[in-house]
């Protein structure tokens, strides 16, 4: 770890005036701790938000929920709200990590969670994303959990949040202080940025903008699902995952909204998807065709070319699941 | 002195003979209040003043000339002390030491050790070991077994395994009613062990001090000697707790430097290597390439077993990972073929991980029975009964104790075996498909030389003296459980001191020998005493009954402290290895049987519940031992279904090198495991009737799973581990 200085912010305006370069803030830790241990990140100040008043979860009179950036992801998943709610969040949440690990995760670092990707994580390998204009070394090597869709000649991480996902699909919206004390209000839609050739570059987010809240829309109708697909039962990242809501009525679907996590470097959503689906009967054909929309790009690195009929596969019985239709 | 050589059965010992009733009770581990309350003081936790901190300097590459180093960087940074990289101690290997094995100018494997940075603190230490630069002129390696097969060497002459051909193979191959053919592979693997290699060393007058967690501390102690230059008796070694062995914890390169370091400083030095350099410089457990031939006549016997491996070794390890040792003597089959293949690879060498041979044979052999019963239109219990030997099919022996019949009969009728559907992939839960499949479990049994004190004091109470370790295992409790029951003593009146290599050298902790040895040399240690105190009972030792701190003998009932006097009763007990070894065949059975969920649309596999039966001789202590057995079974769950450090092949390193991505199994992953012990004293292995446990419990598991996989889904994966997507690939479309 390489040498910092420390600051304890006592408001959001004092966290953001506090930032200087190579400045980073820091929540729960659970991420950004392991990562300056092994001096991936070496920020040259951490400015501390832990206690900032921004763990509350609050209903809003359009019917949707705030939710402070520094809410534990045990307690959001617990909030009966958005068990009864948001479901798919709720259960996206207690998909991730472990119960130590949700504890301590806040809302807002989840979002910017860094990749799992193997070389990434060792800086004796080179990784564009760690040191831009090293090489891919995922590309040719090892790359069993990583990207099969929005990949770049120089990145093919995953992003590795369960919780991202869920918010995709429920049209999540990002509220931020920025350094210069004006707030903004971005969607989670136009939050990440695909690597292209800067992978370093995961947000929007300019330097020193701190994420204050997340805030959800209105319960969407219909039925929820979240379905994830590891190594292992417990503490593994998705090799795929599936958030859906979708309502069904007169028959036809009304309504469709799917985000992936383990398929791209941001949590997934693709219009296409849910072009294929909304005014259709539920038909097996009408999943496959969906199915195909999601996957007409995806594109293997050797070892994860197993993700894309899994996908497939995936996908399909969710929206089996979520229909009600027998398979 | 009560020597021993096992050259015959043991007349008897006062442990058989004792009514104190704590042997063999699931009793609690006498360490396990300090253990669970965070007390019990391991090797790095040891409190000494003055003590600065290492890290490990690494190298980023597999293969080349080291040109230079660059420490100014790293000199600079606050709290830093030294860097020592110019010392020509520094190993090159992962427990290769002394001189033909140390030098830093060329590497041979990735991540290989180059030197240590030593500061005030961990942090310090860890940041300075990060800021030196190692010059390397790279060079290209050697990581693929298969590619340099043609190089291979046979096995090592002193290997526990040579290569055996008894008849013809390819005739009865080409005989067979019935035959299998097939390839398996296992990747390379890691012990994993939740404490790291971790040590303090300390130098005074010449005497170097050493607290570490270490498995065998006799061997440890030459090893190190030889490793920084004294002799051995200048060497003391002290490993109270052990956080996980598993075959690893033999000596590494943490003790090395720390003791290095300490000698150059002049003052304690302790160093705990990180979780991702366990990876590369602690040896690993070879991958292997193993072709399985078996044949069958008509009615289901087996006429032929074949089983030829290739491993892969570093340059500089001498030892073979013994794949086909399951597979030896466990059927009959008059047709026998065993051969075994070393490619030399630049990697870091590989050794002994939990059961070498029988953990990654018997996935591959107990596979492929499954596969021929099947064949044979047999149930695979049925057939393994058929094909059960009377003799050791492959010296004649008898068998010392084998319950192996015995076990699948119980264990089948206990799983409810008679409700498994014989046709694949034909029980269905919703998504899930559900099968059972059942793999036999064998280990050889061994038992080394080994020594220990008892003294009996004037106050009643006993102290067991041995350098013998405790590896998680229960050592602590079992030999107290000996001494006891031996000395009629309950067992809060029985001290038990090991981990100390100033006390009388055990054969430690490892091949599942460690009861077996430490306790039969505990047990004979006590013979002294209870001699002693029968003489002063006037009676011979079979005559006197001891219960309760308490002699009696004809009308009389005396307070041991009473028997006992001013002067404590020493018994100093030495067992030795004999030719019984040789005049049986001695081996621990077992079966496995698992029961799976296997997901119809992702491949997903999940444990319902397992049964093991295990024949391991006496029992001691029944909790430990079951704690043992379901280690050793959750082990074959990770075998089956996730373990797999896997080589990037551009550069030789594991890539996924921490907890995170080598995925063992956790608490989800784990469903009910039952343990059933069929108990037969086996009089011929030791004194004391027992046989190796631990090892004996992970063998056969994985293929029980992998087994069952088959019979839930209809995919038979030869790859291990069977992760989803290779069982994906075989399922129908939705």
């Amino acid at each position: 770890m390489k040498t910092f200085d420390y600051a304890k912010a006592d408001s959001p305006e004092a966290a953001v005036a506090a930032v200087g370069t190579g400045t980073k803030f820091i929540a729960g830790g659970t991420n950004l701790l392991d990562l300056m241990k092994l001096q991936i990140e070496t920020p040259d100040k951490l400015v501390d938000i832990s206690r900032l008043d921004l763990a509350q979860i609050e209903e809003r009179e359009d019917g949707g929920l705030t939710i402070g950036a520094l809410v534990p992801n045990s307690d959001l998943a617990a909030d009966p709200r958005v068990v009864e709610h948001y479901a798919v969040l709720s259960r996206a949440l207690l998909a991730g990590a472990s119960g130590q690990l949700r504890n301590k995760a806040s809302t807002g670092g989840n979002l910017l969670q860094r990749t799992r990707c193997y070389y990434f994580y060792d800086t004796a390998m080179p990784c564009n994303k760690r040191e831009p204009g090293t090489g891919c070394s995922a590309i040719g090597g090892f790359n069993r959990i990583l990207a099969v869709l929005g990949t770049s000649e120089q990145c093919i991480a995953t992003h590795p949040s369960d919780m991202a996902v869920a918010m995709r699909a429920l049209d999540a919206t990002i509220v931020t202080l920025k350094a210069d004390g004006d707030r903004r209000r971005i969607s989670i839609h136009e939050f990440y940025r695909l690597p292209g050739d800067t992978p370093e570059i995961e947000t929007v987010l300019e330097p020193g903008e701190l994420i204050t809240h997340v805030e959800l829309p209105a319960p969407p109708k219909g039925n929820q699902i979240y379905r994830k697909v590891r190594d292992r039962a417990s503490y593994a990242f998705a090799l795929v995952s599936v958030a859906g809501v979708l309502s069904v009525e007169d028959g036809k679907i009304a309504s469709a909204s799917f985000a992936f996590g383990g398929l791209g470097p941001m949590p997934w959503r693709d219009a296409a998807v849910e072009a294929a689906l909304v005014g259709k009967a539920p038909s097996d054909a009408v999943f496959e065709a969906a199915a195909t929309a999601l996957l007409a790009d995806a594109k293997g690195y050797g070892s994860n070319d197993f993700k894309i009929p899994l996908a497939r596969r995936v996908l399909i019985a969710c929206l089996r699941d979520l229909t009600g239709a027998a398979s | 002195m009560a020597d021993y050589k096992m050259d015959a059965d043991h007349p008897g010992t006062a442990m058989a003979r004792g009514v104190q009733g704590v042997l063999g009770k699931g009793l609690d581990r006498i360490e396990g209040a300090l253990k669970v309350s965070g007390t019990a003081t391991y090797g790095y936790e040891h409190q000494i003043d003055n003590v600065a901190y290492g890290f490990l300097i690494t190298a980023p590459a597999a293969k080349g000339k080291v040109t230079g180093f660059d420490t100014e960087a790293a000199r600079a940074l606050p709290g830093v002390l030294d860097i020592i990289v110019d010392d020509p101690r520094i190993p090159r290997q992962a427990a290769a030491f002394g001189p033909a094995h140390a030098g830093n100018d060329e590497i041979d494997h990735y991540d290989q050790v180059m030197g240590v940075a030593i500061a005030t603190s961990f942090e310090a230490a860890r940041a300075a070991a990060k800021a030196v630069i190692v010059h390397i002129d790279a060079a290209d390696g050697r990581f693929d077994t298969m590619a340099d097969v043609a190089h291979a060497s046979g096995p090592p002459k002193d290997s526990r395994l040579q290569d055996v051909a008894k008849g013809d193979i390819e005739q009865a191959m080409a005989e067979a009613a019935a035959s299998i053919d097939q390839v398996y592979t296992t990747p390379n693997q890691v012990h994993a062990a939740m404490e790291p290699h971790a040590s303090i060393a300390a130098w005074e007058d010449g005497t170097l001090t050493l607290w570490s967690s270490l498995q065998i501390l006799k061997v440890a102690r030459q090893v190190l000697a030889k490793a920084v230059g004294v002799e051995s008796a200048q060497v003391r070694i002290l490993s109270p707790y052990v956080g996980g062995g598993f075959g690893g914890k033999m000596l590494g390169p943490d003790a090395v430097l720390a003791a290095i370091a300490a000698q150059k400083l002049g003052r304690p030095v302790k160093i705990a290597m990180a979780r991702q350099q366990l990876f590369h410089n602690v040896y690993r457990r070879t991958d292997t390439h193993q072709r399985l031939r078996l044949a069958a006549d008509k009615d289901g016997r087996m006429t032929a077993i074949g089983h030829d491996s290739v491993v892969s070794q570093g340059p500089d390890g001498g030892f073979m990972e013994p794949v086909a040792l399951g597979s030896i003597s466990l059927y009959a089959a008059p047709v026998r073929h065993f051969t075994h293949k070393v490619v030399t690879l630049d990697m870091v060498m590989a050794g002994a991980v939990r059961a070498p041979g029988e953990a990654v044979g018997m996935l591959a052999l107990e596979s492929a029975i499954d596969e021929l019963a099947e064949q044979c239109g047999r149930d695979p219990i049925d057939f393994r009964k058929l094909n059960e030997p009377e003799v050791d099919p492959m010296t004649g022996a008898p068998f010392s104790t084998r319950a192996l019949v015995e076990c699948l009969d119980w264990g089948a009728q206990q799983f409810g075996w008679a409700r498994r559907a014989s046709t694949p992939a034909s029980v269905r839960e919703g998504e899930w498909l559900i099968g059972m499949g059942v793999a036999a479990a064998v280990r050889i049994n061994l038992m080394m030389d080994s020594e220990a004190r008892v003294t009996l004091s004037p106050d009643g109470r006993a102290r067991i003296e041995t350098d013998m370790t405790d590896i998680g295992t229960g050592s602590y409790t079992i030999l107290a459980q000996i001494a006891g029951e031996a000395l009629g003593l309950p067992l809060d009146c029985v001290d038990v001191v090991l981990g100390d290599t100033d006390l009388p050298p055990a054969a430690g902790s490892g091949g599942s020998f460690g009861a077996a040895s430490a306790g039969s040399s505990v047990a004979l240690a006590c013979e002294d005493i209870v001699a002693t105190l029968a003489e002063r009972m006037d009676a011979t030792p079979e005559q006197m009954t001891l219960k309760d701190g308490h002699a009696i003998a004809g009308n009389r009932r005396v307070p041991l402290a009473e028997l006992v006097g001013a002067a404590p009763l020493v018994g100093n007990g030495k067992i030795a290895q004999g030719s019984n070894a040789k005049t049986y065949s001695q081996a621990a059975h077992g079966a496995q049987f698992a029961e799976v969920a296997v997901n119809a649309i992702t491949g997903e596999v999940r444990m319902r519940r397992m049964l093991g039966v295990f024949e391991a001789g006496r029992i001691l202590n029944a909790k430990t031992a079951r704690s043992q057995a379901i280690g050793g079974m959750i082990w074959g769950i990770g075998y089956a279904l996730m373990e797999d450090a896997v080589l990037d092949q551009r550069t030789g390193q594991f890539v996924n090198h921490d907890l995170a991505e080598y995925h063992v199994p956790a608490h989800a992953d784990v469903p009910h495991l039952d343990v059933h012990f069929i108990e037969h004293v086996d009089e011929h292995a030791n004194p004391i009737g027992v046989k190796g446990l631990g090892e004996l419990s992970i063998s056969g598991a994985g293929a029980a799973v992998t087994n069952a996989i088959y019979n839930a889904c209809g995919v038979r994966v030869r790859d291990f581990p069977m992760t989803l997507d290779k069982i994906l690939a075989g399922l129908p479309p939705l």
